[in-house]
């Protein structure tokens, strides 16, 4: 009973509220995206891509205009960059990466610490579950029903694309449109899970439940559910650390997920499955196109 | 990006097949990757009819996995012409099948047997369609030729190679083309999933479907074949697997000198 109570009082701010629905909205988002990023081994690109629309925020921040978008361009642009710059002949996919990666998130920082003060926009590096405004919250909650909406549509077409590029191109499909599509994805719900966990654990969403679900399971919808879950669970504890404990809520669901990863990963070797980590071997991804 | 190819993803088959076409029809065609100063392919002229199968033999880098990428469309910068059943490659996805090299495929992904046998089936669905009642009975089929119904729920990653060959011959049969290229499917592979492969080629061509295998085993040629193309960048030999399979094409096409000595009955 007092734990019922514990758990519903601060729902009855609405302020508090706002911020537990704009946490679970980031988590599903994550959840599904985080078992695509981990099989098709995208993390690096997931890292990069949240760490670079800091800029475009500081940019936004400054002109006043929506974060959102602004954290959307410099995400684009990023992408594009990336795009640009690895390919057939040119540089390896990753060293583009981390070139466009760097440059970006030092950019923001520079023009963070000339444009603003540090502490105006410290909840964009850190998050801050607890200040979400009415009208993010259902900007927030548009972005993350087209995202679900979006995987849901090409399922298979990521399917057939992760699986074999070159039966997809077979059969008219690009590997690279629908990678595009994914990495414009990751960048939509990376703007989204700032807001909870901010620009440097964004990570945590999107990659730590995915490798935690596939510790447990092999079958890819199985995987997307418990990631979900895990993600789900931790942002609640998250929020609660947040407004009972006064733990930053980032970090909070950080480690959370963290520690269900170690749990999976210790129930796989106890129970022997087969190692189910994607990472032992190389994926063929950029070999092919 | 290649816009076009994106395009044509799905949908049904606007392109009936040219009456009395050959299955692939190949006019002097040379191809040279972007980054590259030497052509892969130079000057290829090959005609594969209905019911033909045939054997691309060639030593590696010889261009045989380019030349399947070139009939699929994946490689669109090339001098010559290159029509399947009497229209440009990539106009009809719904024709020509794949079985890629081992190497291409994630196989760690974790997709299921039937979830791979359904991939076949995209190309009839396209966009936004999800699987039918038809989809799912030709999935069944393909599942039960390839004889790994019990295998269905399986992870592909944890079964054999041979195994996961039959998955991918499945799902050529699922996608129900009529024109079939295999890019080295014998590799790692048990004889008794070799047989049942063949097994299998065979009567799809004696339905009126063309297969070309690119290999370099020399052994399965003269039994399993009944054309055999030897390339080297360029036709070494194309014809009769009993009238090419010489001493002396085997020499020209792996690239080592040929001496009489080497003729067996020969002085």
């Amino acid at each position: 009973m007092v734990l019922i109570e514990l758990a519903l009082e601060p729902l009855s701010y609405s302020f508090l509220l706002r911020g537990l629905v704009a946490g679970l909205l980031a988590a599903v988002a994550c959840g599904v995206l985080s078992g695509f990023v981990v099989w098709r081994g995208m993390a690096f690109v997931g890292d990069a891509l949240s760490h670079a629309i800091l800029p475009g925020i500081v940019v936004a921040f400054f002109f006043g205009f929506s974060l959102f978008f602004g954290a959307l361009g410099a995400g684009a642009l990023a992408v594009l960059g990336i795009g640009a710059l690895s390919g057939r002949g040119k540089l390896k996919e990753d060293t583009a990466i981390g070139i466009i990666f760097a440059g970006f998130f030092a950019l923001g920082i520079l023009l963070m610490s000339r444009i603003t003060s540090y502490q105006d926009l410290s909840h964009v590096l850190f998050g801050n579950i607890l200040g979400v405004a009415q009208q993010d919250l259902i900007g927030m909650a548009v972005v993350v029903g087209a995202v679900l909406l979006a995987i849901a549509a090409s399922y298979k077409e990521l399917l057939v694309t992760s699986f074999d590029p070159a039966h997809a191109v077979a059969i008219g499909l690009s590997p690279e449109v629908i990678r595009y599509i994914l990495l414009l994805l990751l960048a939509l719900t990376t703007v989204v899970a700032i807001q909870t966990v901010g620009v440097i654990l964004v990570l945590a969403l999107l990659v730590t439940p995915g490798a935690a679900a596939s510790m447990i399971s092999r079958k890819l919808h199985t995987i997307l559910g418990l990631s979900i879950l895990m993600a789900t669970v931790a942002t609640f504890v998250g929020f609660y650390g947040s407004y009972y404990g006064d733990l930053p809520s980032g970090p909070a669901i950080a480690l959370t997920i963290t520690g269900f990863f170690l749990l999976a990963y210790g129930w796989a070797r106890i129970t022997r499955r087969k190692g189910s980590a994607p990472a032992a071997t190389e994926r063929p991804e950029s070999s092919i196109l | 990006m290649r816009i076009t190819s994106t395009l044509n993803y799905g949908g049904s088959c606007t392109t009936p097949a040219v009456p009395h076409t050959p299955a692939l029809d190949i006019v002097g065609l040379r191809f040279r990757y972007p980054t590259s100063t030497e052509d892969v392919l130079d000057d290829i002229t090959v005609q594969v009819q209905p019911g033909d199968r045939v054997a691309l033999v060639g030593p590696n880098g010889a261009g045989k996995s380019t030349l399947l990428h070139v009939i699929l469309g994946m490689e669109t910068h090339y001098q010559g012409s290159v029509s399947i059943y009497g229209h440009d490659a990539c106009r009809c996805r719904h024709r020509v099948a794949v079985v890629p090299q081992r190497s291409t495929v994630d196989w760690q992904f974790p997709v299921t047997v039937r979830q791979v046998v359904m991939m076949g089936r995209y190309v009839h669905l396209g966009w936004f369609r999800r699987p039918g009642k038809g989809d799912i009975r030709a999935v069944e089929e393909a599942l039960e030729t390839m004889k790994i119904c019990d295998l269905a729920d399986r992870q592909v990653g944890e079964l054999s190679g041979g195994q996961q060959q039959r998955v991918m011959l499945a799902r050529t049969l699922a996608h129900d083309a009529d024109l079939l290229l295999l890019d080295e499917p014998l590799n790692h592979v048990d004889i008794t999933t070799q047989e049942l492969i063949f097994h299998t080629l065979e009567r799809l061509t004696a339905r009126g479907k063309a297969v070309i295998v690119s290999t370099h085993d020399l052994g399965v040629l003269t039994v399993h074949f009944n054309r055999a193309l030897f390339l080297d960048r360029r036709v070494i030999a194309d014809g009769k697997v009993a009238d090419v399979l010489t001493p002396e094409t085997i020499a020209r096409a792996y690239g080592f000198e040929f001496h009489q000595d080497y003729v067996p009955g020969g002085n």
